[in-house]
């Protein structure tokens, strides 16, 4: 146990020793978030809109009045014709369409319902919601007035339509894919390099022809980048918070609990490179190119998995981050319960297991 | 204390290791001496349990090297080529390390340390990696002690340090004799192989000699003249071409030179290069030459 | 006598520590130079004032023929450098890496191409034209760097422990190689830790915490020390170091 512990106190200082590397490794999802907390526009003021009103009658014009006086939507367009608003988007002139029905007026007061179009751009869908959400509120404000003034029962049917982005994907979807990321970028790229270095300084050489346990070599490699990937696990959480303003619905702890498994695996990862390579160049070649590029591709964080060929999608199924991302999505943005992501639970769990087995058995106590 | 039999060692096609045989006794300096590529690291490997040989037995202070390697392990001190120290951390804090690895302290076995880690310890909070080569030789001499082995194996550990800390270094190895470690060493150098009490010369993984420096010396089977000219490189051509010669070569402001029928071949032969003869007690690289030579099977 | 090496006062400092303190000699042509002294003691960084890698901080010092403070260009086209360290490309062939450097150095296509095969006859290498330079035992290896050195004919040729962990054998050839060098009037410039190599040497220097403490023949030097062997010199002189390796 105090060889263990010696070993885990050497590896520290390794670490502290090389300051910039780990400030580096902090330092990338914490600029990560920082990047889309600029990007994301949380706060939602004076949307390009455009009109189209076929109608312009009473009704429409105090809706639009009510509209223009708000401070959220400018007003930049009455549009003639319902063809030109798919030009207008396209050109980046308007991110709001509010279309209205034939007659209006007439069919409010007469049928007791009209009904009024609200298109949004939603490439960023946070403020393609939001502005729907106003555009509506205003309408159905109205429509109380009205009520009450008139103490008539009619109804104004508001459809919304997403454009652009129809699974509103938010960028907040970019949180658990930077998590599946950074972790094994840490842990397998990191751990690899940590144990081949040793092989490359010859240190490993006289660690093997000592009595200490190969299992306590492995143990006190991964044990720093546990603690270290633990610690940017609860920042990025922290900050994705208090910055980006992503509601963690679900539990906690279960969050905690599935991420460790994934940074277990992510060790297991290094570990299993580390036993195949002999060089610091290759263990960094092995996890950047061999496990980064095939996660990064094939796990749904840059492609969604549903768009991906049968093909793809098998491969994608052995990816450990495709199942990390998807229950981490769940979990952390949809506020899944744990009986939501348990398929997610297993398959990681049996995954991490089956490569700590073949690394422990590949890593030998003799030189070859 | 150390027991080598018919060990056959191959990488691939290469053979590595042939036939190797040697005993080592206890309280023992023995030499490895060979160039690059004669066998030595892998010799060394096979004996700490690091490699496992193709066939043939060795043990170590009684101990089975495949068998018994987990309880080798705790008797053997090993240092091998190049200084394997962690450059990122203190003198200190190596020592300190290797200390607890191989469950002991720096305070119970500093006695034996001592005499070597003295000599670095006021530099005890500087990073290995700034050592100078000699200084990280005595570090990496500190680190493989501190367990006590009753078998320290030194594989090239005089490899590119200069003469002063060379000489210094095999006056520590002396020294851990008396306090009765056996200390097995391999080195390029011929002329550290007088140091050791018995040495195995080594060539292309096999040996080629085992004995005690002046007793291979002794055996040296001809005579061996060593010779002046005012040019060497000219006269070396020359005798290269006469039939008379067996064997010559350069040597510092020499020739040393081997002949199969000295009458044949007196100096006034070489009258032109103002050739001056006399003969000369071999050293062990003249042995080791005219052994690789294949001239003298022993 | 005709000098290819020319030093006066050559002084090299960095901040406050002088590693080179004005060293002063002299090397003729064709003649086979040792440069010796302890880890520290300031032989890498003469070695690369002489080369034109560094400049000095204040003397003279002419090499080829040329001004080290300000010809460095010309320096490095006129002499060879070889060292144990990096000599040649693993990964390419024998006759591939003696056409780089022949290129390297402007040797015409032409000459290259003869020379190649002119040189490889010589070493007994012709058969290995076409091995990866890795397959090469380090012997070979180190006779064929040493052979490409030389290949641009350079006035002076550089070594830099030229011949650690080489058997005895190939030592001696690697020696042979090397006179048969200066017999053609190249100068050889070399360092090493071996000091019974020193006795190869026409002539010695020993420096000791940057100066030059010692400077003549192998013979002479040991009768002025009184000492049997080079090696004895060399002790005499180190032991008086107050600097630390680096």
């Amino acid at each position: 146990m105090k060889q263990l512990y010696a070993f885990v106190q050497k590896e520290f200082l390794h670490i502290f020793r090389d300051v910039r590397t780990i400030l580096l490794i902090i330092g990338i999802p914490v600029a990560q978030i920082l990047i889309i907390g600029f990007a994301v526009s949380t706060e939602v003021k004076n949307i390009k809109t455009a009109i189209y009103d076929p109608s312009n009658d009473v009704s429409t014009r105090q809706i639009i009045d009510k509209l223009a006086v708000s401070e959220y939507f400018n007003i930049v367009e009455y549009l003639s014709n319902p063809d030109q608003i798919e030009d207008r988007f396209q050109r980046g002139d308007i991110q709001f369409a509010m279309v209205f029905g034939d007659r209006f007026h007439e069919n409010l007061y007469h049928n007791g319902n009209a009904s009024v179009q609200l298109l949004a751009d939603a490439t960023d869908p946070n403020q393609g919601t939001v502005a729907a959400n106003y555009a509506a509120a205003i309408i159905s404000d109205y429509a109380q007035t009205m009520m009450s003034d008139l103490n008539i029962p009619f109804q104004i049917m508001t459809q919304v339509q997403m454009l652009y982005n129809p699974s509103m994907r938010s960028s907040y979807d970019f949180v658990p894919g930077l998590m599946g990321l950074i972790f094994i970028l840490i842990c397998a790229m990191m751990t690899s390099i940590a144990i081949v270095r040793e092989k490359e300084t010859g240190t490993m050489e006289v660690l093997l022809a000592s009595p200490v346990k190969p299992i306590y070599i492995v143990l006190a490699k991964m044990a720093p980048y546990f603690l270290i990937s633990w610690f940017i696990l609860i920042v990025i959480l922290l900050m994705s918070v208090f910055l980006l303003h992503v509601p963690i619905t679900g539990n906690l702890l279960w969050l905690n609990v599935f991420s460790l498994i994934y940074i277990v695996l992510s060790l297991a990862l290094g570990l299993l490179i580390s036993t195949i390579v002999n060089t610091q160049v290759a263990a960094m070649l092995a996890s950047g190119m061999g496990l980064m590029m095939p996660f990064m591709i094939l796990s749904g964080m840059m492609f969604p998995i549903e768009s991906m060929p049968t093909f793809l999608k098998i491969v994608s199924c052995i990816i450990p981050a495709r199942w990390y991302i998807s229950g981490v999505r769940k979990v952390m943005i949809e506020g899944a319960g744990v009986e939501h992501i348990l398929p997610e639970l297993l398959i990681l769990t049996a995954m991490a297991s089956f490569i700590i087995l073949v690394s422990l058995k590949n890593f030998k106590k003799r030189l070859e | 204390m150390i027991h080598v039999q018919h060990i056959n060692k191959n990488y691939g096609r290469i053979c590595a290791l042939k036939d190797i045989s040697i005993d080592v006794q206890a309280g023992e300096l023995f030499g490895l001496i060979g160039p690059d590529g004669a066998g030595k690291t892998t010799l060394f490997r096979i004996l700490t349990s690091l490699l496992l040989a193709d066939s043939g037995e060795a043990t170590v202070d009684g101990l089975n090297v495949r068998k018994d390697f987990k309880e080798l392990r705790n008797h053997i001190g090993y240092m091998p080529g190049r200084f394997s120290l962690y450059q990122d951390l203190t003198v200190e804090e190596n020592l300190k390390f290797f200390a607890t690895i191989f469950n002991t302290t720096i305070a119970e076995n500093y006695h034996l340390v001592a005499p070597i880690y003295s000599q670095i310890e006021k530099f005890k909070t500087r990073r290995a990696g700034k050592l100078s080569g000699g200084m990280k030789q005595k570090l990496a001499l500190s680190c493989a002690l501190i367990h006590k082995p009753t078998v320290l194996f030194l594989d090239e550990p005089t490899t590119g340090v200069d003469p002063v800390s060379r000489k210094e270094f095999w006056g520590m190895l002396k020294a851990l004799k008396a306090a009765g470690i056996t200390v097995l060493v391999s080195t390029p150098y011929m002329d550290e192989a007088i140091l050791c009490d018995r040495i195995a010369l080594m060539q292309h993984g096999q040996i080629l000699s085992v004995d005690a420096p002046d007793k291979i010396v002794a055996q040296f089977p001809t005579k061996l003249y060593r010779v002046r000219s005012n040019n060497n490189y000219a006269l070396l051509n020359r005798m290269r071409q006469h039939p008379a010669v067996e064997t010559v070569f350069m040597f510092g402001e020499y020739l040393h030179v081997t002949f199969v029928d000295q009458s044949k071949a007196t100096s006034a032969c070489f009258s032109e290069f103002e050739a001056q003869f006399e003969e000369i007690t071999p050293n062990i690289e003249d042995c080791f030459i005219y052994l690789t030579q294949q001239k003298w099977i022993m | 006598m005709d000098y290819v090496i020319e030093t006066k006062d050559l002084t090299k400092r960095f901040g406050n520590f002088t590693a080179v303190d004005n060293i002063s000699f002299a090397v003729g042509r064709g003649e086979i130079f040792g440069f010796l002294g302890a880890n520290g003691a300031g032989k890498t960084t003469a070695m690369r004032m002489l080369c034109g890698l560094s400049r000095p901080t204040s003397g003279q010092g002419f090499v080829a023929g040329y001004d080290i403070f300000r010809q460095q260009e010309k320096i490095k086209r006129n002499i060879g450098y070889m060292s144990q360290k990096f000599s040649l490309y693993e990964d390419l062939q024998v006759w591939e890496n003696m056409r780089l450097f022949g290129g390297i150095y402007g040797v015409k296509d032409s000459v290259i191409f003869s020379k190649i095969d002119e040189t490889l006859e010589k070493l007994g290498l012709s058969s290995e034209r076409n091995t990866l330079v890795k397959a090469l035992p380090l012997g070979w290896k180190q006779k064929l760097a040493f052979s490409v050195a030389i290949f641009h004919e350079p006035q002076i040729v550089f070594l830099d422990e030229p011949t650690g962990g080489v058997d005895p054998v190939t030592r001696r050839q690697f020696w042979e190689l090397i006179y048969e060098a200066a017999s053609r009037g190249i100068t050889i410039f070399v360092t090493t830790h071996y000091m019974d190599e020193a006795e190869y040497c026409h002539r010695v220097s020993i420096m000791v915490d940057g100066r030059i403490e010692a400077l003549d023949t192998p013979h002479n030097l040991r009768q002025q020390f009184q000492a049997t062997t080079m090696d004895e010199v060399f002790h005499r002189l180190a032991r008086k170091a107050q600097r630390q390796g680096e």
